[in-house]
C-alpha cells in the first residue's frame, strides 16, 4: 500500500500517474482472479485510493462482500470501508450484504456490530432498511454507548429511507432524551429532531411528552459545572447546547405552548453565552435562530437581534457573515428591530470580505424605505469613492436602484444620479441613465440647473463614459440655458460658461477614442442642435462634424454628411429641426423598460434610434404621438419579435416587412396605427421600396430638385427639407430616416417559421449587427399550439462547422397554452462562409406536457439566403 | 446533514473525500476539482463560509479550514450551524493531531484507512456522531487494537512485485 502511494506521489506528470495506477490495476484484477485470500484486503485498501484519485474500481467490489463475510476484524473493517465507498444503494450487489450485515449486527464483538451500523447507517437502502429495523431498534439499548449512539443515528438514516417506520422509534429515541452520556444524548436528540420532521405525530408525541424535560436538560448544562471531555474552548459541550436549541426549535414552531416553556430557558442562553469565543457565538446564533423561528415573544426577538447587532461588530469575519444571513430572515419578522442595527450593518458594507460586503450591501437594500433612503444613499455614494473596483458594479447597480425606487424628489433623484454617474459612471446600465435622461427632461425647472451641475462634472469626470452622455445630451438640448444661466437655483454657484465652453464639451467627448460610437454619435447629434443655438460656433462646429466625413463607421459618417448638409444649405429650417425635445413621457418609458428586460438591443441599433429624433423634428401637431415614442427611443427600445408580428399582422403587407423591422424598434404599435390613420396607406407601403417612397413624397412637394440626392448615400438630408410641408408630408420624413437606418443595420431579413408541429410553433426573426455581416442575432419565439402548458422546455440546436452558434439564456422555461404568451431566446450565429453557404440548423426541443417528457427535432434548411 | 468531507491539499489533490449521498467518480472529481477551484481564489483574510449553491445544489453550505499545506472542507445543508461545523472540522483536526503526533500531510497520504476510521467515529452517514476528541481517539485506539491482534496482515510481503513474483 504504502509502496503504491509512494510510487504515485513520485510521479511527477498525470500521464505517469495513469501508467502507474493502471499497472496497479491489473495486479489487482488478476489478483482478483486468482482468489488471493491474502491479499485481498490490502488490494481492496489499494483500491479506495485509486477510487479517490478518481479512477475506476468497480471490478473490486465483489471483493469488498467477500471481505464482509470473512470471519476476521481487520478484513471486515477494510470490507466495510469498500462497501461505502465503493458502491451505493443503486447497485444490486448491495442485496447481497444484507444477510452478512444482519448477522454481523448480532455479532458478539461490539465492535463488528459497529462496523455493520456504520456501513449500514452510509449506504443502507428502502429494502435493507425494512429488514434490519428491528436489529437496530434493538441495538438502541444495547449495552455500550458506542453502539447505542451509532444505532441512533442509524435509525435516522432508515426513517429517511422509510418513513413509515418512524413510529417504531418513538417511543426508544424519547428514551435516549433522558441519557446522561453526552454523545448518546446528542444523537438520541438528533434522531427525534429528524422523526419530528418526517412525522407529524411524532411532532406531536415530543411536543407533549418531551418539551419539559429538554428544557430541563438545557438549562442543567447551561448550569452544569466544567466538564472538560466535552469542552470546546472552554465552553460546555456547544453541540449539545445546538442539537437542543434545534430540536426545541421544531417542537416550539406554531406551537404556543411549548414556545411559552421555552421562553425562560432561552432567555437564559441568550444572556449567560459567552460570546468571545466561537462555540459559545455558535451557541448564541443557534438560539437567535431558534427565538425568530417559535411563536412570537417581542421581548426576546429584541434580545435575539440585539446578539446579533453584536455580530455585527465582532472582528470575526464568520460572526459577521451569519449574523448578516441571520439578520436578513429577521427582517421578515421584526423590521423595526432590525432597522435600528443600520448604521452597524452599514459600516459592513465596507468590509474587506467581499462576501460580507455582498450580503450587507443586499440587506441594506432591503432596510430603505422612503424615511431612511437620503442618509443610506449619502453614506452608500460616499463609499462608492473608495470602493474596490470589482464590488463598484454591483454597488452601483443597487445604489441606482434605491434612488430610483424611494426618491423623494426630483432634484434630489438628479443630484444622487449626477454623484453616482461621477464616481461609477463606467458601472451605469444603460436602462438607468436613460431613465435619468427621461427624468431630466419631465424636470423642466431643473434643465437649467442640470446641464449646469453636468457641464462642472465633466470638467472632473470625463472619464465616466455614461456621465459624458448625458451630459452631452443635456448640453445639446439645454444648451442655450448654459450658457445664459436660465433659471438660477439658490443653491448654485454662479457660473459663466461661453457657448464656445459648450462646444468644448462635446469636442472633447467626441475626440476621446476609447469611447464607443454611442457617445460620438450622441455627440453628432448635440453638435447639430448647437450650431443651431450658438450661432457664433456654427463654423466650429461644422469643422468638427466634416472631420467624420470620412469615418469607417458607417453610422458616424452618414450623420456627418447629413448634419454637415443641414448646416450648408439649409439654414432656413435648422432651427425648426433641431428645436428642443418634447418632454419624454415618463410612463410609457416605464412600461417600455418593463417590457424590454428581456432583450437587448444592440448599442449601434440605439445609437441609430437617435436619429429621427434629433433630425426629423416636425412641428405639426398630428405627428407629436409619434415623436412622443420616437424620442423615448434612447431607451433601449422594446421587443421586436413579438411586437414585429402584431405589426405585420395587423397592419403591413408583407412586402413592407422590411421597413417594419426597423419602425418596431423605435415606434410603438399606437404610434404606428396614428400613422396609419393620419396618413393614407400610400405612404406606408411606399416606405417598403426606398425610391418609391421618396419619389412619391417628393413629387407631392414639388422638390424635384432635391431628387438628385435621393440616390446619393444620405437619403435622409433631402426628406428633412420638407419640413413645413403639410402634415402628412412630414409623417413620411419622419419616416425618411429609417431606410437610412437600413442601410446600418445590414440588409433586413424577413422573419421566418422555423419550425412547425402539432404543438410548437418556432418562429425567427433575423437582424445583423452593422459592420459585422458574417453576424446574424436570431430572435426565436417559441409558440405553444397545444391546449397546454409547457414545462422544463428547453431549446437546443446545432450547426454545421462552419458556423459558430451562441445561444443565450431564454426568458422561461415554462410556455403557457394555446398560444396564450411565448418564449423568447436570442441566438447568435457567425457564418465564416458567408456569402457562400447559407445558415443550416439542426434543433431539438424537450419539454414536459402533462408532466410526460416530449422531445422534438428538425432541421431548418428556410433560412434566407444571405445570412 | 452533512453531505461531504474533503481534505484537499494546497495543489489541489484528494486527500480524503466521503460523500454522505451517492455520486458516481467522475462527478466526486469534478465537485472536487470546483471546490479547489473556489477555495485557492479566495483570499487569507475573508471567513470561512462559503455559499455552495452553485456547486452542491440549493441551500447547500460550505465551511473549510486551512491548515498548512491542507484544505479540510466539510459541505452540509441548512440543518447544521455554521459555526458548530466550524469547531467540528477543529475537533477533527485536533483528533488527526492526538493520533498522529504533530499530523502532517503525509501522515494523512500514508493512513488513508485510519483517516477514514477516526472520521467514521466523527460522522457517520451524514450525522455528527461524536464530538469530544478524547472519545473518538477512545474507539479509534480499540479498532486499532483488534487490528492488530490479529496477525494475518503483517504476514505477507509488502510490495507487489514481491507476491506477483511468489
Amino acid at each position: 500500500m504504502k509502496d503504491m502511494i509512494r510510487a504515485i506521489r513520485a510521479c511527477k506528470t498525470a500521464a505517469e500517474e495513469r501508467a502507474v495506477i493502471r499497472k496497479e490495476s491489473a495486479a489487482i484484477r488478476a489478483a482478483i482472479n486468482e482468489n488471493d485470500q491474502d491479499y485481498r484486503h490490502r488490494n481492496l485498501a489499494k483500491l479506495m485510493f485509486i477510487h479517490m484519485l478518481g479512477y475506476p474500481t468497480h471490478f473490486g467490489q465483489m471483493e469488498c462482500l467477500k471481505l464482509i463475510a470473512s470471519a476476521g476484524f481487520p478484513e471486515k473493517r477494510i470490507g466495510y470501508l469498500g462497501l461505502m465507498l465503493l458502491l451505493d444503494e443503486r447497485q444490486e450487489v448491495l442485496m447481497l450484504v444484507t444477510n452478512s450485515l444482519k448477522q454481523d449486527l448480532n455479532h458478539s464483538n461490539q465492535y463488528i456490530v459497529g462496523l455493520a451500523l456504520c456501513a449500514l447507517g452510509n449506504i443502507c437502502s428502502a429494502e435493507m432498511a425494512r429488514d434490519l429495523a428491528p436489529e437496530v431498534e434493538r441495538l438502541l439499548q444495547f449495552r455500550d454507548p458506542n453502539i447505542r449512539k451509532k444505532a441512533a443515528l442509524c435509525s435516522i438514516r432508515i426513517i429517511k429511507k422509510v418513513p413509515d417506520l418512524a413510529e417504531n422509534f418513538i417511543n426508544p429515541a424519547a428514551a435516549l432524551l433522558k441519557e446522561k452520556h453526552h454523545g448518546v444524548l446528542i444523537t438520541g436528540i438528533q434522531l427525534c429532531t429528524d422523526l419530528c420532521k418526517v412525522s407529524p405525530e411524532a411532532l406531536e408525541y415530543f411536543r407533549k411528552k418531551c418539551t419539559e424535560g429538554l428544557v430541563r436538560t438545557l438549562k442543567d448544562i447551561i448550569n452544569s459545572p466544567y466538564a472538560p471531555e466535552y469542552d470546546i474552548a472552554g465552553i460546555t459541550d456547544p453541540f449539545l447546547h445546538i442539537r437542543l436549541l434545534k430540536l426545541l426549535r421544531m417542537l416550539g414552531q406554531g406551537d404556543a405552548d411549548a414556545s411559552d416553556t421555552m421562553n425562560d430557558v432561552l432567555a437564559q442562553v441568550a444572556t449567560k453565552a459567552e460570546s468571545n469565543k466561537n462555540a459559545g457565538n455558535a451557541i448564541l446564533y443557534e438560539c437567535v435562530e431558534t427565538i425568530m423561528s417559535i411563536e412570537d415573544n417581542g421581548g426576546l426577538r429584541v434580545l435575539a437581534i440585539n446578539i446579533l447587532g453584536r455580530f455585527l461588530s465582532n472582528r470575526d469575519n464568520n460572526i459577521r457573515y451569519v449574523a448578516l444571513n441571520m439578520l436578513m430572515k429577521a427582517i421578515t419578522v421584526d423590521a423595526q428591530a432590525v432597522q435600528r442595527h443600520r448604521a452597524t450593518i452599514l459600516e459592513c458594507v465596507k468590509d474587506s470580505d467581499a462576501s460580507i460586503r455582498k450580503r450587507a450591501l443586499e440587506l441594506v437594500y432591503l432596510l430603505v424605505n422612503e424615511s431612511n433612503v437620503k442618509p443610506l444613499t449619502k453614506e452608500l455614494i460616499e463609499y462608492l469613492e473608495v470602493s474596490d473596483q470589482e464590488f463598484k458594479g454591483e454597488l452601483t447597480a443597487k445604489v441606482c436602484s434605491i434612488v430610483e425606487k424611494f426618491s423623494p424628489e426630483k432634484i434630489w433623484y438628479i443630484d444622487q444620479m449626477l454623484k453616482v454617474l461621477i464616481e461609477a459612471g463606467n458601472f451605469v446600465k444603460d436602462e438607468v441613465w436613460h431613465a435619468l435622461i427621461v427624468a431630466i427632461s419631465n424636470a423642466s425647472d431643473l434643465h437649467g440647473y442640470t446641464v449646469r451641475a453636468l457641464y462642472r462634472s465633466f470638467q472632473t469626470s470625463a472619464e465616466q463614459e455614461t456621465l459624458v452622455r448625458v451630459a452631452v445630451w443635456c448640453v445639446g438640448e439645454y444648451g442655450d440655458m448654459l450658457v445664459n444661466n436660465v433659471g438660477v437655483l439658490d443653491i448654485e454657484d454662479p457660473t459663466t460658461v461661453t457657448e464656445s465652453d459648450a462646444v468644448d464639451v462635446v469636442e472633447i467627448a467626441i475626440q476621446r477614442h476609447a469611447l464607443d460610437l454611442t457617445t460620438k454619435a450622441m455627440a453628432l447629434i448635440a453638435l447639430l442642435k448647437l450650431s443651431s443655438r450658438f450661432p457664433s460656433c456654427s463654423g466650429r462646429i461644422k469643422d468638427i462634424i466634416v472631420q467624420y466625413k470620412g469615418s469607417f463607421v458607417l453610422e458616424l459618417q452618414q450623420r456627418s454628411l447629413e448634419f454637415n448638409s443641414i448646416i450648408e444649405k439649409h439654414q432656413n429650417i435648422r432651427s425648426a429641426l433641431v428645436e428642443r425635445m418634447p418632454v419624454l413621457d415618463e410612463a410609457t418609458f416605464s412600461g417600455r423598460r418593463a417590457g424590454s428586460l428581456l432583450t437587448t438591443v444592440s448599442t449601434s441599433s440605439r445609437a441609430s434610434h437617435n436619429l429621427p429624433n434629433g433630425v426629423a423634428k416636425p412641428s405639426a401637431a398630428p405627428l407629436v404621438d409619434l415623436l412622443d415614442l420616437s424620442d423615448d427611443a434612447p431607451a433601449p427600445s422594446s421587443s421586436d419579435g413579438n411586437f414585429l408580428h402584431d405589426l405585420l399582422g395587423v397592419d403591413l403587407a408583407p412586402a413592407s416587412a422590411q421597413s417594419g423591422t426597423n419602425q418596431a424598434s423605435k415606434a410603438g404599435t399606437d404610434v404606428l396605427l396614428d400613422l396609419l390613420s393620419i396618413g393614407s396607406t400610400t405612404p406606408v407601403q411606399s416606405n417598403s421600396s426606398t425610391p418609391d417612397m421618396l419619389s412619391s413624397g417628393l413629387d407631392n412637394q414639388k422638390q424635384i430638385a432635391t431628387l438628385d440626392a435621393l440616390s446619393s448615400p444620405l437619403p435622409s438630408a433631402p426628406a428633412n427639407s420638407s419640413v413645413g410641408a403639410s402634415s402628412m408630408m412630414d409623417l413620411l420624413d419622419g419616416f425618411a430616416s429609417s431606410p437610412s437606418k437600413r442601410e446600418d443595420n445590414g440588409s433586413v431579413h424577413p422573419s421566418i417559421v422555423a419550425f412547425e408541429s402539432s404543438n410548437l410553433r418556432v418562429t425567427f426573426n433575423f437582424s445583423k449587427p452593422p459592420g459585422n455581416p458574417q453576424m446574424t442575432l436570431i430572435q426565436a419565439t417559441f409558440i405553444n399550439l397545444s391546449s397546454d402548458a409547457f414545462t422544463d422546455f428547453v431549446f437546443q440546436a446545432a450547426v454545421p462547422k462552419f458556423l459558430q452558434l451562441h445561444l443565450d439564456p431564454a426568458s422561461s422555461n415554462t410556455l403557457p397554452a394555446s398560444g396564450n404568451g411565448s418564449v423568447m431566446q436570442s441566438l447568435r450565429v457567425t457564418n465564416s462562409q458567408h456569402g457562400k453557404k447559407s445558415l443550416v440548423m439542426r434543433i431539438r426541443i424537450a419539454y414536459k406536457l402533462n408532466n410526460k417528457d416530449m422531445l422534438e427535432e428538425g432541421q431548418i434548411n428556410n433560412f434566407p439566403r444571405d445570412l | 446533514m452533512i453531505k461531504a468531507v474533503m481534505v484537499i491539499n494546497t495543489q489541489g489533490k484528494p486527500r480524503l473525500a466521503k460523500f454522505y449521498d451517492f455520486l458516481t467518480v467522475d462527478k466526486q472529481q469534478e465537485l472536487i476539482r470546483s471546490v479547489f477551484g473556489v477555495l485557492c481564489s479566495r483570499a487569507e483574510n475573508v471567513s470561512n463560509f462559503m455559499e455552495a449553491d452553485s456547486i452542491f445544489g440549493p441551500d447547500s453550505r460550505l465551511v473549510y479550514k486551512h491548515y498548512a499545506t491542507l484544505y479540510f472542507v466539510f459541505v452540509f445543508d441548512t440543518c447544521e450551524n455554521e459555526l458548530a461545523v466550524l469547531d467540528l472540522i477543529q475537533v477533527f483536526v485536533e483528533t488527526l493531531d492526538k493520533c498522529f503526533r504533530n499530523v502532517c500531510e503525509l501522515d494523512i497520504v500514508f493512513n488513508y484507512s485510519k483517516l477514514h476510521t477516526i472520521l467514521d467515529e466523527i460522522v457517520f452517514g451524514g450525522q455528527v456522531l461524536e464530538t469530544s476528541s478524547a472519545e473518538i481517539m477512545k474507539a479509534v485506539e480499540e479498532i486499532s487494537k483488534l487490528e492488530a491482534s490479529s496477525n494475518s496482515i503483517t504476514l505477507v510481503p509488502k510490495t507487489v512485485s514481491g507476491w506477483r513474483n511468489r
